[in-house]
């Protein structure tokens, strides 16, 4: 493993001395997210492996080249798992890609997202070298918190080499209900049952014209789960959903194979906001996740327009796939809101510390 | 305490108050010592300097101001908060301000349905959870002190607690924080929307022990108050039996509330202090705590008291009711109290291991005692590999002092070589600036200055803090309680 280092290096140092950008790539299962990149090409994929998994401490290092659904599996034959429940978005999808796109599915809501998981880095910097951050251990408040900066970076701050992922052992029983509502009930209902003691694990909604489905997942103990169920059921009228077809939609929903996100010939919108925001999308079909934290919409509106409705709601929006014009970031700038443009200038100066020669100015996230 | 200042520093201090007066009112701006001595220290006694002055403004606009002001003259800024920590994070420097955000004790919003609160940083810890109670719900990080320290610390800290092995810290916590930069420019970092744009400063924030900016509001989540919880204490005639039981529970998928671990030199002197029923013929014993629903607590707390059992627990109690569980409790949160009537002197490690290598770690410390003859108690956030060994010491012979601040860098030192990190919870500040020169390389330590100079260009907020220096390397200290005295004695330590 040590010679792929030598030869990430290489190329590293290489790219400075012919003023180049590097392009990051791992299972290219996600090439689609974020704005067009460009730069000559870093596989990751040579440096792959499992390198320290011990159960009884739920934490897992891995190299950033290898394939999410190894580590997923070897997590799995010990009855662990990420609760943020990645999306893979494809067979090659690899750790690293996982970290630098920062993503998350239904269980985000619940249980926080990847970089509330993320203990420890080992990244390569613009200059070549080899830095660790954080480390194996839940609490640690040694130095900055530098390995939580890698999520969703997009592979723009610097090369991610290893990291170490918190994991939670696997609720021991999951059951699902669904129920008929409207989408403004159902963002009041969400909230409502996830601020009492209930095992609460991922809800959706999913309809046009208001109207539609909630579904809600519930995991836990046996006891919990089945006590909750009777609770939900005196409430409202609901029906208990059979356990593969649950788990074919809670993961149509994470893969985005669900029949809603089907369509390429409208952009697809996330949206960001505030959970209780109201549902301000009209009459158009709407998938609402995360308590009503995550919002999808299909539909071609303008940037300006999506992130002023974002804004309005105490959020972002991203034009997270099928873009039809590339001239515009994906991305809502942070200079779009008067309270996250002064950060501008310290994140261009927090990249330029990582990446001196902007050796990994893609393009693919605003600078 | 020397009152009378230095000629030259007595003409910066003219200045610095002359230059602050117009903006705050008559009694928030101080400066003479018998004002400012309350500010020299932190929970760190054992470092003291008597800062400039100290201002304590009431608003926004004002701490604006303030730090345009410090921005313009380049004043060095301290920021502070309750003054609880134990890492020296708010000792003030001599020709600095210290800028206390006390006056900030509002509670702008509380939303019981969005599950959020939204609180000025003076707002301490524990009357979150006390006004929204009444909606079933609590801020879930409870540091030690959280009686008296406040949100905007608990932020700069990334406070944790007995709880964040189940709850997180304070950074699984918080939403949004609104801060200002060194020059006045008002930010957000998060926000109660999902996932912020751009890189996530959010992270670099929280625990960045007030060196990047000034919290002037955080908004911060709040979770709903489990209906029951149980707490089992199993006793274990031998240390490493415990240390692998708390493995075992984790490795058989249980999660508990809290998981603490006393040994026997700490059971016995807190069972002569509080009587809280401890084993004190065990050698160690676990705390291991449920909570949930009935239902829910019934069926953890079996499976949990099955894995004790196997594990070779030779004792094996659950609460039976609220009042027991709180007396159970009440003997692992006075065991620092209890450190301080068995010792004249005492001081607290705060080092993390992997939870596999608890057993190596207490059989290292043991023959530490040996090496350096002195006594030592151990007890720790098991849960979390989080320990908390308090070592015994008479601080009138200097010797002994000497003996036990090499027993407690080795301590560290060990937490570092199996696979843990000097300080879990209690920050760097500058107790463990020294330390933090053998956890990072130069290279890492650079780039931790790259990321405080992005915020703050003129390294003027908490300059000296936190990330040493290539120069500042060198000194370093502990936690040494004098005479068994704490600063805030009458807060709980755990």
């Amino acid at each position: 493993m040590q010679s792929v280092i030598h030869q990430f290096k290489d190329q590293i140092l290489s790219a400075i001395s012919e003023q180049k950008v590097i392009n990051i790539v791992g299972g290219n299962s996600k090439k689609w997210y974020g704005d067009k990149s460009k730069g000559e090409i870093l596989s990751t994929l040579d440096y792959k492996g499992i390198i320290d998994y011990q159960p009884e401490e739920l934490v897992i290092t891995v190299c950033a080249g290898t394939p999410l659904k190894e580590v997923e599996a070897a997590l799995a034959s010990k009855n662990q798992y990420f609760p943020f429940e990645p999306p893979h978005f494809g067979d090659n999808a690899t750790i690293g890609g996982m970290v630098a796109a920062g993503l998350a599915g239904p269980g985000r809501g619940q249980y926080g997202g990847l970089r509330d998981y993320v203990l420890g880095t080992k990244i390569m910097d613009g200059k070549s070298d080899v830095l660790s951050f954080g480390g194996k251990v839940m609490k640690n408040v040694a130095g900055y918190d530098v390995s939580r900066l890698m999520p969703g970076s997009l592979g723009t701050l610097a090369l991610l080499l290893e990291v170490s992922i918190k994991v939670l052992p696997k609720p021991v029983r999951t059951e699902t209900l669904k129920f008929q509502m409207t989408d403004k009930d159902a963002i009041f209902q969400m909230n409502s049952w996830a601020s009492q003691p209930l095992p609460l694990s991922a809800s959706a909604w999913i309809g046009e014209n208001n109207q539609g489905e909630l579904w809600i997942r519930l995991s836990g103990a046996n006891a919990g789960v089945e006590a909750a169920i009777s609770k939900l059921q005196q409430q409202f009228p609901s029906e208990v959903v059979d356990s593969s077809e649950s788990s074919i939609f809670w993961e149509s929903l994470r893969e985005q194979t669900h029949s809603f996100f089907s369509d390429s010939s409208q952009a697809l919108w996330r949206f960001a906001v505030n959970p209780l925001s109201d549902q301000f999308m009209g009459k158009e079909k709407v998938l609402i996740e995360w308590n009503g934290g995550q919002r999808w919409f299909r539909g071609n509106i303008s940037h300006e327009e999506a992130q002023k409705m974002a804004l309005k709601h105490q959020g972002h929006a991203t034009l997270f796939k099928f873009s039809n014009d590339s001239s515009k970031s994906v991305f809502t700038p942070l200079s779009e809101n008067p309270l996250t443009a002064p950060l501008e200038i310290v994140q261009q100066r927090v990249r330029q510390t990582f990446d001196p020669h902007g050796l990994f100015k893609t393009g693919r996230m605003p600078y | 305490m020397n009152a009378i200042i230095p000629p030259l520093l007595k003409i910066r201090q003219d200045f610095v108050i002359g230059l602050l007066k117009p903006i705050l009112d008559e009694d928030a701006l101080l400066w003479e010592p018998e004002d400012t001595i309350p500010y020299e220290c932190d929970g760190l006694a054992a470092y003291r300097l008597m800062p400039l002055a100290v201002a304590l403004p009431q608003t926004e606009n004002q701490v604006i101001q303030i730090l345009k002001i410090c921005h313009t003259h380049q004043i060095p800024v301290v920021p502070r908060g309750a003054g609880t920590g134990l890492s020296g994070g708010a000792m003030p420097i001599e020709n600095g301000l210290v800028l206390s955000l006390a006056k900030f004790k509002k509670i702008i919003d509380i939303n019981p349905l969005a599950r959020t609160a939204v609180v000025q940083p003076g707002v301490r810890n524990l009357a979150i959870s006390e006004a929204v109670a009444k909606f079933g719900l609590y801020y879930a990080p409870d540091p030690s002190s959280q009686i008296a320290c406040t949100i905007g610390g608990n932020v700069s800290e990334n406070s944790g607690g007995v709880h964040c092995l189940k709850y997180g810290l304070t950074i699984h916590n918080v939403l949004r924080i609104r801060a200002i930069l060194i020059n006045g420019d008002v930010v957000e970092f998060g926000g109660v929307a999902p996932d912020s744009p751009g890189l996530d400063l959010f992270s670099i924030f929280i625990g960045s022990e007030g060196m990047l900016a000034v919290v002037t509001e955080v908004t911060v989540k709040l979770i709903p108050k489990p209906q029951l919880a149980k707490v089992i204490m199993a006793s274990f005639d031998d240390i490493e039996k415990g240390g692998n039981a708390v493995a075992s529970v984790i490795g058989a998928g249980i999660i508990p509330a809290g998981l603490e671990m006393m040994d026997q030199p700490a059971t016995k002197a807190v069972e002569e202090f509080v009587h809280a029923g401890y084993d004190t013929d065990a050698k160690t014993i676990l705390l291991c705590e449920s909570d949930g629903t009935p239902e829910e607590v019934a069926e953890e707390i079996e499976k949990m008291s099955q894995v004790l059992k196997a594990s070779g627990a030779s004792r094996i109690q659950v609460s039976a009711s609220e009042s027991e569980r709180l007396k159970f409790w009440s003997g692992r949160k006075n065991a620092f109290p209890a450190a301080g009537r068995v010792s004249p002197d005492y001081y607290c490690m705060d080092g993390t291991i992997p939870r596999r290598q608890i057993s190596t770690l207490l059989k290292r410390i043991q023959d530490m005692e040996v090496k350096y003859q002195l006594a030592c108690m151990n007890v720790f956030h098991a849960g979390d590999g989080n320990m908390h060994p308090l070592i015994l010491f008479n601080g009138a012979d200097y010797s002994e002092w000497k003996r036990a601040e090499d027993f407690g860098s080795e301590i560290l030192e060990t937490c570092v070589e199996l696979g843990g990190t000097i300080t879990g919870e209690h920050g760097v500040g500058i107790e463990k600036i020294n330390s933090m020169c053998v956890q990072f390389s130069e290279l890492e330590r650079n780039l931790f200055w790259g990321i405080k100079e992005s915020f703050d260009t003129q390294k003027l907020l908490n300059p000296d803090k936190a990330i040493p220096t290539l120069n500042r390397c060198a000194e370093y200290g502990r936690v040494r309680i004098s005479n068994g005295v704490l600063p805030h004695p009458e807060l709980e330590r755990f």
